[in-house]
Order: structure tokens, then sequence, then C-alpha cells
């Protein structure tokens, strides 16, 4: 029987990037917050500090920072017909657990989606017509616009530092910034970081070829810089340890470097760690939530009530903990009636890996989102007609660090061991580097998120299932998108280059991106949208998912971060400013 | 001021660099609530633990010998610098299959274990060291059947390539192991010791970073960012430092 704990006014369910932003902006209107995270506390100087962050086996192999599968984890299988199976160790995408969540290990890419990203469907609709889409093809629109979402991403960005060149400030093409983003209404806070030889000569060879190259968005800082909390952030080293490291050099965005500080001085807020959530609970009526139950690492369970309940674990965690509470219609692909765990999503990635000769790259000077990078082939800011897909992606040299355990790119047709092996690995490192596409995946009828009939977690509840694969639009983008950047690799004077297109099936076992996204999406239509467009549950006013990937209709050609920030801020404002005032359905 | 209620210290005490924080079914971690100010304490770091030298902790003397003998075939000695032998490869796969790693601490062990697809991933209940116990007791069977009673270790480079290619393609079959599998495990291993930070016991006087110009835990290249296509000058350094830091007796 769980012990009660004394009443809150909101209980917050992971404490990441939205749950950090949520209990800042909540307890400075005085409110009692409390946020429960099933993961650690981190903090730089104790968990990843210079003496010791860059330690690849750890950190990059042996995950040190990630979640444990033997905590919780999910099944998975390509379609219907197969078996799910437990992911028994991540490897193709790697949640993020402990305070700070998946914010301590991100690479720090901080895009904004396009403006017809927004309304995609019907843009995509009028332009090519509806025939245009597959049948099977669940995309829907935003129920907010970007022009709304604008002010949140400025304030996210702001909060971050990120470093940057605008392409577009209030509707003035900015030379040197990305020509086809929406508009900015400011400069980004600090200047683009410093570019390598590799970047340059990807730049160079793109602008050859007739595309728009830019410095890549970047919350890895260009200088030192302070946010509105008044929390310092450090200049970026450029050390090459972003991606699965925390950043010891206090010089990357995230939970710890940027809200923190600031957030652990309010008396009206505290924070529970090492708790898991096993459940959102709900008043007689199932309109309400009386707050949450919790287990600590004793295994003692914890009742805490509260008004209002925010879930900001990592998307598939809050789709699951939606479930398993009985809060919305779980979704059924058989009919496609139902909304929770539907519109599953992903990303399509792809590479071309590039030889150059008497080069010398220095590949492991690098932060997780330098790099050149083109947006010619991102959205529809290309003509899709007559190509036989919709959508597309970012595309560039974004080598995030050479470190040597899991970057030692070899000429095609290398043994995998062996004396020459060994003699290709020392010949190649200094003169190779990889480019990458990172594009969009729609949302499809049969992919979608529901809870296991087997496999169960620690506390015997059924592990959430993912049945996904990537579908032939999907598929198509992913090679044209390739050949675009085989053909601008090809313009960098190259020995040797190998095109990798995306090809299916998805494989759970190779990393892609860690961009898993929908099953608690937000719409206008409670018919197919888990949450309204303040990120409410349109079932249990009370509670909000604010902002985490899970919201998301489909999975656009970005990182999803800038968005999951922006969309944090919109959440907050939504309940400080209308919901406070008058809770209950705020559509 | 802060104010930590509950244990603060065990879980600091406890917890080692590769061990999970929640190990499932034990209790070391302990739940804690901060409020007021960021907690921290002095003396409360997570360094990593830095393998000692010494007599093997997992393999017995003649696995450690078959293991010796394969990961200088896969990195083998040349004139770039030394094989998986000398720069501790062994040592590197030994400690690790005697700690988390070879425990499979952390990973989601429950039943009940199925076939599944590729794409599935690894479905088996066996740890890392059972596999390399199972794998290394049948390798020793195929090679004393198929090698007139000689161990694997005992055989000339030339033959012992043939074995690992055989254990590759999967075409010789090993009893109660997938061949194929049991040779990516060892790779990646092998490929792991060789390139990890000194501290785990391969990669001994940084000789894989030396090979490709790796400058390992470097930390600061504000000042040769744009020196593009020049070398950087320092020597490699691991978390650790470096042999010629420290004053010789």
């Amino acid at each position: 029987m769980a012990r009660k704990l004394p009443a809150k006014d909101v209980v917050i369910i992971g404490l990441g990037w939205t749950g950090s932003i949520l209990a800042y902006e909540l307890a400075k209107t005085g409110l009692n917050v409390v946020a429960i995270e099933r993961g650690p506390w981190r903090d730089t100087a104790t968990d990843f500090p210079p003496a010791y962050a860059q330690d690849e086996l750890r950190y990059a192999v042996r995950l040190d920072l990630f979640l444990r599968p033997g905590q919780q984890t999910l099944t998975f299988r390509n379609n219907a017909s197969q078996t799910a199976m437990p992911i028994r160790s991540f490897s193709g995408f790697l949640p993020g657990n402990g305070v700070g969540g998946a914010g301590i290990h991100w690479n720090g890419q901080t895009w904004r989606f396009l403006p017809t990203d927004f309304q995609l469907r019907s843009h995509l609709e009028q332009r090519y017509g509806k025939d245009a889409l597959p049948a099977d093809m669940t995309i829907q629109d935003w129920p907010v616009s970007y022009d709304e979402l604008e002010p949140y991403y400025d304030r996210f960005e702001k909060l971050c530092g990120t470093s940057g060149k605008a392409g577009n400030i209030r509707g003035q093409k900015q030379a040197g910034g990305n020509p086809f983003e929406g508009w900015r209404s400011s400069e980004y806070p600090t200047p683009p970081l410093k570019q390598g030889l590799g970047a340059m000569l990807f730049a160079e060879a793109a602008r050859k070829t007739g595309h728009s190259p830019f410095p890549q968005p970047a919350s890895n800082l260009s200088e030192a810089y302070v946010n509105p909390l008044g929390v310092k952030l450090g200049q970026c080293t450029y050390c090459g340890f972003c991606e699965r490291f925390g950043c010891g050099n206090y010089a990357k965005a995230s939970p710890q470097t940027c809200v923190l500080p600031a957030l652990l001085r309010f008396p009206n807020f505290s924070a529970q760690t090492e708790s898991e959530v096993t459940k959102i609970n709900l008043d007689s009526t199932g309109k309400r939530a009386t707050g949450v139950t919790y287990v600590d690492t004793s295994g003692e369970e914890w009742e805490q009530p509260a008004d209002i309940v925010l879930m900001c674990a990592f998307s598939f965690f809050n789709v699951q903990l939606m479930l398993l509470s009985g809060i919305g219609k779980p979704y059924d692909p058989q009919t496609g009636q139902g909304v929770v765990g539907r519109n599953y999503a992903y990303q399509t990635t792809s590479s071309v890996s590039v030889i150059l000769k008497d080069k010398i790259l220095n590949p492991f000077i690098a932060t997780g989102a330098h790099g050149m990078i083109i947006d010619d082939y991102n959205g529809d800011n290309f003509d899709h007609t007559g190509l036989g897909f919709v959508g597309g992606g970012y595309m560039g040299f974004g080598q995030t660090g050479a470190r040597p355990i899991q970057t030692r790119p070899v000429p095609n047709g290398t043994p995998k061991w062996g004396a020459e092996w060994k003699k290709a690995t020392a010949e190649t490192y200094q003169r190779a580097c990889s480019l990458a596409t990172h594009a969009s995946s729609y949302s499809y009828k049969d992919c979608y998120l529901d809870l296991d009939p087997t496999y169960k977690d620690r506390f015997g509840r059924p592990l959430l299932r993912m049945t996904f694969d990537f579908h032939d639009n999907e598929l198509k983008m992913s090679a044209f998108l390739t050949d675009r950047l085989a053909d601008i690799a090809k313009a960098m004077d190259p020995v040797e280059i190998v095109a990798s297109p995306r090809k299916g099936p998805y494989d759970s076992t190779i990393y892609q991106t860690t961009h898993n996204t929908g099953g608690t999406v937000m719409g206008t239509d409670p018919v197919t949208s888990v949450l309204n467009r303040y990120c409410q549950s349109w079932d249990v006013h009370n509670v909000f998912v604010p902002g985490g990937a899970s919201v998301f209709p489909q999975n656009h050609g970005y990182n999803p971060t800038d968005t999951v920030g922006a969309l944090a801020y919109w959440t907050a404002d939504a309940i400080r400013e209308r919901y406070l005032k008058s809770p209950g359905p705020l559509v | 001021m802060h104010r930590i209620i509950s244990s603060k210290s065990s879980r600091r005490v406890l917890l080692t660099s590769a061990t999970a924080f929640v190990l499932v079914g034990t209790t070391l971690a302990r739940a804690r609530t901060l409020s007021g100010g960021l907690p921290w304490d002095v003396g409360t770091a997570t360094p990593p633990v830095v393998v000692r030298p010494g007599p093997w902790m997992f393999f017995s003397a003649d696995e450690a010998a078959v293991i010796e003998a394969a990961v200088d075939r896969l990195i083998p000695p040349d004139s770039r610098g030394p094989g998986g032998k000398d720069a501790g490869c062994a040592v590197f796969i030994d400690r690790q299959l005697a700690g988390p790693y070879g425990r499979a601490e952390g990973l989601y062990t429950r039943p009940p274990f199925m076939p599944g697809a590729a794409t599935q991933g690894y479905q088996l209940s066996d740890s890392p060291a059972a596999r390399y116990r199972t794998g290394l007791r049948a390798l020793a069977d195929y090679v004393k059947s198929n090698f007139a009673g000689k161990s694997f270790s005992g055989l000339a480079p030339g033959d012992q390539d043939t074995v690992l290619k055989g254990l590759e393609s999967g075409s010789i079959v090993l009893k109660d192991i997938k061949s194929g599998e049991f040779f990516a495990l060892l790779l990646a291993n092998t490929q792991e010791g060789f390139f990890a930070d000194p501290i785990y016991g391969g990669n001994r006087d940084m000789a894989s970073w030396k090979l490709i110009g790796f400058p390992g835990a470097r930390y600061d290249y504000r000042d040769w960012v744009e020196r593009h296509n020049e070398a950087y000058p320092l020597p490699p350094v691991s978390i650790m430092g470096r042999s010629d830091w420290t004053v010789r007796e």
C-alpha cells in the first residue's frame, strides 16, 4: 500500500529538458513543484568532469549515462506478423536517464522545423494534390503554426545560448545563414563555431554545385554566455566528446548548465531522484488526475497527490505511462481508431563516406554540432513533382569527433582485421570524413506503440511495444538525398566515396538517431490526437505532456530538441496564463 | 544551504565506473530528495577504475594463451607498432569479462528467450563472460581434433588466420555457440581494447593512438580548429597522463 505524501501543486514526471523548464516556469509563480526522476542526480563535477569525461569506452560504448534496459526497455518488431522481442541492450537508439535526461548527452544540434512542416498535410495536398500521398500515410497538420511558436523557439535558443548565423531575420534574408529557414525575431545568441578543414571543403563543393551552405546551429557555445536565468556557460574547446558524453566544460547546453542552478534555488521546488513513477492516478470520474504513484530504490511505494501532472519523460515512456494509467483511448492499427500510441515516427538518415588524398583533416577536433550544412533538400524546400516521394532532410559535414573505437574509416573492401586492416586504418584516419543526410520520417497506419503482451518490466508492468519499419516513401527519399550528397562529395576531389542510402528493414541494432517521436500526438481533433494545442490531455484536463517528442504528429528533417524546448515554453505559458486562472479544458 | 534527505553517501561510495546506478534486484542506490540548492560534496566524483597489472582475473592460463594468440592475429605486430598482445588487448578483455560488462549487468535479462529476427538484436540468455567460456571451450575442441591435438596458440600464424577466417564466415561450426557471433564479439572487444584509453588495460603506451594520430584526452583544441591541413603537433595523452610526465626512478 502506497504511503501518501503531502499534496503539491504540480508533480513533474522526469527531470530532463521539458521537466526542468516547466519546473522553473511554474516554481517562479510560487507554486509548490516536485519533480520525480527515475534516474540519479547528475552534475558536471561529479559525473563527467574534464579529468575523465573523455572516456570513449565508458560513455560511448558501455553507455554509462544512458538508461539501463534492466531498469526499463521496450520490445520491437518490424511488423505485426512478427513477435516483438525485448531490446535487451540499447544500440539502435539510446534513451537518456537521470536528472538532465537526454539533454546531458545530446550533440547540441539546435534546429527549428520549417513553417510548412507545421501545415504538412494541407500544404502537400494543396501543392501536389490529395493523391500524391500514400493512403496509409497518417501525417497531419500541427495544431500550432510556426508564427505562434517562433517566440518560444527564440526563448529556448536564448536559454541555451545557441551558436549560429541567422538566414532570415523578420523576413530579411541574411548572407551566410540558412536561406530556407523560417523567420527569426533575432540573430542567434552567440556567433557560429569555428570550422575545420573537412567542413570547409564540403562547403566549397556545395557552393560549386549550386547549393547554399551555412554553419549548423549548435548549442555547444562558440563563446561564454550568460542566459536569461543568470546561468553562465563556458566556451566550447572542440574536444570532440559531445555525443553520448556529458560536457566537462559547461559549454554544451543542458538542464545542468542552463536551468538547474537557478531552479534548485526555489524553496518551493524539490526533486526526488531514483524514484520511478508507476502510474498516474485518476479520480472516480476518470477525467481528473489526483497525482502519481512512484517506487523508490528500497521498493517503497509512495503516492504524491498534486493538482497538475506533467509528463516529461522520454517519448516512449510518456506513451507507456499513459497506456498503463488508462488516459486516452489506445490506438488500434486494424481500425485506425484510438490515439495513444498512434503515429510513432523516427528519422531517416544515411551517409556518404569520403576519403581524400593528401589531406590532414584532424577529425578529432570537433563538437557535437559544428559543421557546414545545406538545407536545399529539406521538407518542401524543393519541388517534389515527379519524384515519387514527399519529405526531405538536411545534409552536410557534421562529424562529431573521430573517437577511435567507433570511428575508424578504411577504404571499401578492406578486410575487417589483420595486417591489411591495420595498415589501412593507420593510413586513412586523417583523410577520411563522413557526410550525412538527416531526413524526415512520416507517420503511417502500421507504425505504432502499444503494450507488449508478454514481456514485463521490473515492476511487472507490460513493456511498451514498438512496431515500425521504413516505408517506400522514406526509402525513395533517402536514395534521392544520398545521390544529391554523393554529387557534392564528388566535387570534393575524393579518392573514394561510398554512398549508403537508408535501406529497409529498420534494424534496431544499428545506431541511427534517438529521435523517437509520436504516440501522444498533439492536434486539433481528439479523434486523431491525444493532446490539444496546449499539450493538454483531451481526456484528463490536469495532465499535460509539455513538448516531449511524443507530441510530434510526424517527424521532420531536423533534430527535435529545439522544437521540444519551444513547446515546453509554449505549454508553460498556457498553464501559467490560462490554466491556473481557470482549471479545465483549454480548448 | 542545501539539504539532502535520506542517504547520500551510499551511491557515491558504492558506484564504480561501469556499474549500473540501479542494479536490478539490488538497492545500492538510494532515492534522494534534492532541495534548496545544487548538491555537491567534496570527494564524491565517480572516476573510472584503473586496471592494475597482475594475474588473469577471468581467463584460465589456457584460455589466456588462446586469446593472446588470437588478438595478435587480429591486430598483428608490424613496423608501425605493437600487435594486440603487446598492446594489452587480452588483459583488457580479461578485466572486462571479470567486471560488469562480462556479467551483462544492467541489461534486460528477463525470460522468455526466443529466437528473433536479426533486426531485433541478441536474444540469448548468456552473458558475454559465458559466451567466451563456451566459445573458447568449443574452439579448443575444434582445433584439437582438426590440428593433430594442438591448441590454437600452438598453430602457425597462417593456420591461426585460417581458423579465425573460418569462425568469421561461419564455415567452422562450434558446439553450443554460433561461430560468427563469437568471432564478432572477440573482434569487437579486441578493437575496443586496442583503441580505448589505456586505463582499461589495452592500448598500452597509447600504441593505437600513435598509430592513427589520435591525441587522446587532449580536451582543448581551440587554437588548432582553424589551422587547416596541419598535423596536430602534440603526442597523445591518456586520462591518467603520459609516462614521460612521471619522474623515472
